[in-house]
């Protein structure tokens, strides 16, 4: 297990002082001066060396993101917008972050827009989070009156940090619809390439990066990349915040190691499955995008990237949704599709069509009024939502679907036939689009 | 995609107050010359949050013009963000229930359910007394402390049928009920205790500055780390008791609390807004509501505990304190809100013992103190 002083977080309950003079006694900004003095080349290369993956879902490393930024800045100047449009169903860390640990998020502003030569940094947050915008705005408001944020600040990196809100749109977390939207659009996403790092924000050169993934590089600029890389396991280093939520008797959010084994995880941090591990029916691992895996599957399991991406599925935000035996998967799954049809920006036709079209069947099947046929149906359907659209909620929004159909399709199958066995003739409901 | 319109009953008019004006006028200069469109979300939720909750149709009109934009980019924009209200809401309170899975997992449902039953049978249709509505939302991000709703700004968390109706119920009051967790827990923590961060001792110095006293203090055998094993079994021993109800409430709204330094000129964004949403709750120089801690004459044993422990209290105020007959954590974990409102106005301590959350520390570190002993 992840001891306390291996915690990057240690105010993420908020439980001490959030504000700037806490934050200074646990250590922010008290190395700012020298790791800016090291050049902007080192510190991507010391981000790069911890080995540190993104941390909004996709996993990217983030040094080779920074690295893409052009290294001299041309008539167009370069942005940093930081990505807290925390949205996914089961994710809730970075809002732990920006109402208790704000500081480390400003520092790792000033960080990462130095690597990348931006002098201007925005953080979208998402428009629900009223509190919390709140915390962070006060928050910057402290570090520009201590002299560490604005022109000729004490750091000596001209830089201004800016709040930007949304107003409910889960895919304004999609990095292009996010854009779209601080340009003050409709968050739809833009077709990659050209990719932002050549034309983001305005038309300028912008790197998009998750809350999370910003706020732990002070920490590991201070402690060395060693240390964060010490962590976990080869290709999965360092410290995760995982979000532990469902059916286990005290959900929680936890700082651990990467790699930790679920079994760990939940029995350790969250008291258990409620009622047992043995009561375990299945696990959405990484927030609602990706696959369930059945409980068979997850006594080993360990919670990384490559593990999971090998049973495909994914760490995804690290968003840990549980549900034991008294849960109605199939209506579960149904719910999160519902989700993706109300999210759908509504821009490509398969995931504008799709997801409804995905929602309306598996209610349908929660019932078990739909044919067995039907079944290898939707799964075609989920392949041909996936991949075929701009972005990737179309992928996001079959993933479910299709880790239903494969892991539990007996129990599909089961509530068909009760339902055919109640009434001899079950009409196949006709489906129509909206 | 969600099916959206504008209400069939429109206002004729709308304009920002003054107040909103001046702050609309310094949102857009956050945005590049010739980027003011950026400021578009903001500016709305504002007009929303001025027009009682919902968003009419003029006010789209009126920040299209302030913004330079055609109508249509910003009906668009309206339309597409499913947080701006195009209907009116209930004035009490328009509660937002979500409802994706790990909600429905903890039981929105009943939620939902309660909500047919006390406001209207469908979202979005206000109560007979046109005092309260609803919604179900998609996820709001608080999914460890599921089920939860959101009304207006505050969020209501860790919810049971019961405790739903009992916050609808101050709603309908008029009251303004406690927002976060409405069970016993500090926020995001496990419910019944801290399984990690059990050391009170993270928030003083950093964690290099830690480590390097580590072995200092190993030598004198006084607060030596527990290895990861014995962390967890004194958890399982002896839950920590943070996260209780009253520290709960005083902590539950980190934003709300002014701040002591005057608004500056390169972010007067939230210091105004913190100012004028919050004026209310700044600390009075009354005496009503307060009352003196009980003070000793002299440490017990003569030894009295190192209060510089607590974070945000330096030698000043510990000497401060002292002369007050205060020399023990255990007293300052006993502060009633009446003790503190006294200390804050006669110790000229302007509410840093609850911004700091000294009382909660001193509990913390009591019980930390306590389990080294044990052991």
């Amino acid at each position: 297990m992840l001891s306390d002083k291996d915690r990057i977080f240690t105010n993420i309950y908020g439980r001490f002082d959030s504000g700037l003079k806490g934050a200074m006694r646990r250590g922010s900004y008290s190395t700012t001066k020298d790791i800016l003095a090291q050049g902007q080349d080192w510190v991507i290369e010391q981000v790069k060396a911890s080995g540190l993956r993104g941390r909004g879902g996709a996993g990217f490393p983030t040094g080779l993101k920074w690295s893409f930024m052009p290294k001299e800045v041309g008539v167009r100047p370069h942005y940093l917008v930081v990505n807290a449009d925390e949205s996914e169903p089961g994710t809730c860390k970075d809002r732990d972050i920006m109402r208790h640990e704000p500081h480390q998020l400003i520092e790792g502003c000033l960080i990462a827009s130095f690597a990348m030569r931006a002098h201007a940094c925005y953080i979208y947050v998402r428009g629900e989070f009223i509190r919390e915008r709140e915390a962070l705005q006060a928050a910057i408001d402290e570090a520009y009156d201590a002299g560490f944020l604005g022109k000729n600040n004490k750091f000596g990196w001209d830089f201004d940090l800016y709040v930007h809100h949304g107003a409910g749109a889960y895919i304004c977390g999609e990095e292009t619809a996010l854009l779209e939207s601080l340009e003050g659009k409709k968050g739809m996403p833009r077709l990659k390439p050209p990719f932002p790092a050549n034309t983001g924000l305005y038309g300028c050169p912008t790197t998009v990066n998750n809350v999370e993934s910003i706020a732990v590089v002070p920490e590991i600029l201070r402690r060395g990349a060693d240390w964060f890389a010490g962590l976990g396991k080869k290709n999965n280093t360092g410290t995760k915040l995982f979000c532990v939520s469902g059916h286990v008797n005290r959900p929680c959010n936890v700082e651990e190691e990467m790699g930790v084994p679920l079994r760990e995880l939940i029995d350790r941090h969250c008291g258990g499955v409620r009622g047992g591990w043995d009561n375990l029916l299945a696990v959405i691992p990484g927030g609602s995008s990706v696959p369930c895996l059945p409980a068979s599957a997850c006594d080993d399991l360990t919670m990384d990237f490559d593990t999971l991406r090998d049973l495909k599925t994914g760490l995804g935000t690290a968003a840990v949704i549980v549900m034991d035996k008294s849960t109605d998967i199939v209506r579960a799954i149904a719910r999160i599709s519902y989700f993706y049809k109300h999210e759908s920006c509504g821009q490509c036709t398969p995931c504008r069509e799709g997801t409804g079209w995905m929602w309306r069947v598996l209610e349908r099947m929660a019932r078990g009024q739909a044919e067995k046929r039907e079944i290898d149906m939707l799964f075609d359907v989920t392949k041909q939502v996936e991949g075929h659209t701009i972005c990737a909620l179309g992928d996001a929004a079959a993933w479910p679907v299709q880790g239903l159909i494969k892991n539990f399709r007996y129990e599909i199958e089961r509530r068909i036939d009760d339902y055919t066995a109640r009434s001899t003739q079950a009409p196949v409901a006709a489906v129509a689009a909206e | 995609m969600a099916v959206r319109r504008l209400a069939q009953q429109q206002p004729e008019s709308f304009a920002f107050s003054p107040e909103n004006l001046e702050w609309a006028k310094r949102q857009i200069t956050k945005y590049p010359p010739g980027r003011q469109a950026s400021a578009v979300i903001p500016l709305l939720w504002r007009a929303q949050e001025q027009h009682e909750g919902w968003l009419p149709e003029p006010a789209m009109r009126y920040i299209a013009d302030m913004l330079e934009m055609p109508y249509i980019r910003v009906l668009e924009v309206a339309t597409f963000y499913t947080m701006f209200q195009l209907a009116p809401v209930g004035k009490k309170a328009h509660v937002q229930v979500c409802g994706t899975t790990p909600c429905m997992l903890r039981g929105a449902g009943d939620l939902i359910d309660a909500c047919k039953k006390r406001i209207a049978p469908h979202q979005h249709e206000l109560s007979a007394d046109g005092a309260f509505s609803w919604e179900e939302v998609e996820c709001l991000g608080a999914c460890v402390n599921a089920p939860m709703v959101q009304v207006f700004s505050d969020t209501y968390e860790d919810l049971t049928e019961d405790s739903f109706n009992a916050l609808l119920d101050t709603f309908e009051r008029g009251g303004k009920p406690k927002p976060g967790p409405q069970i016993d827990r500090l926020y995001s923590a496990p419910e019944g205790g801290f399984t990690s961060l059990t050391d009170p001792r993270l928030d003083q110095g950093s964690s290099s500055e830690r480590e390097a006293a580590e072995g200092v203090e190993t030598g004198n055998g006084h607060h030596v780390e527990p290895t990861s094993e014995e962390a967890s079994a004194e958890v399982a021993g002896h839950p920590d008791p943070t996260g209780l109800p009253e520290e709960a409430a005083t902590r539950a709204q980190p934003t709300g609390e002014p701040k002591q330094e005057p608004a500056t000129a390169e972010a007067p964004e939230a210091s105004a807004k913190a100012t004028h949403e919050h004026a209310v709750a700044q600390p009075e120089d009354v005496a009503e509501g307060e009352a003196k801690p009980a003070a000793l004459d002299s440490p017990r044993n003569g030894k009295p505990d190192d209060l510089k422990r607590i974070s945000g209290i330096g030698a000043k105020i510990e000497k401060t304190l002292n002369e007050n007959g205060i020399y023990h954590f255990d007293q300052i974990a006993g502060w009633s809100d009446e003790n503190v409102a006294w200390l804050d106005n006669n110790l000229k301590l302007r509410g840093r013992i609850g911004r700091e959350e000294w009382v909660h520390q001193a509990q913390a570190l009591q019980s930390a103190d306590a389990e080294g002993k044990g052991e």
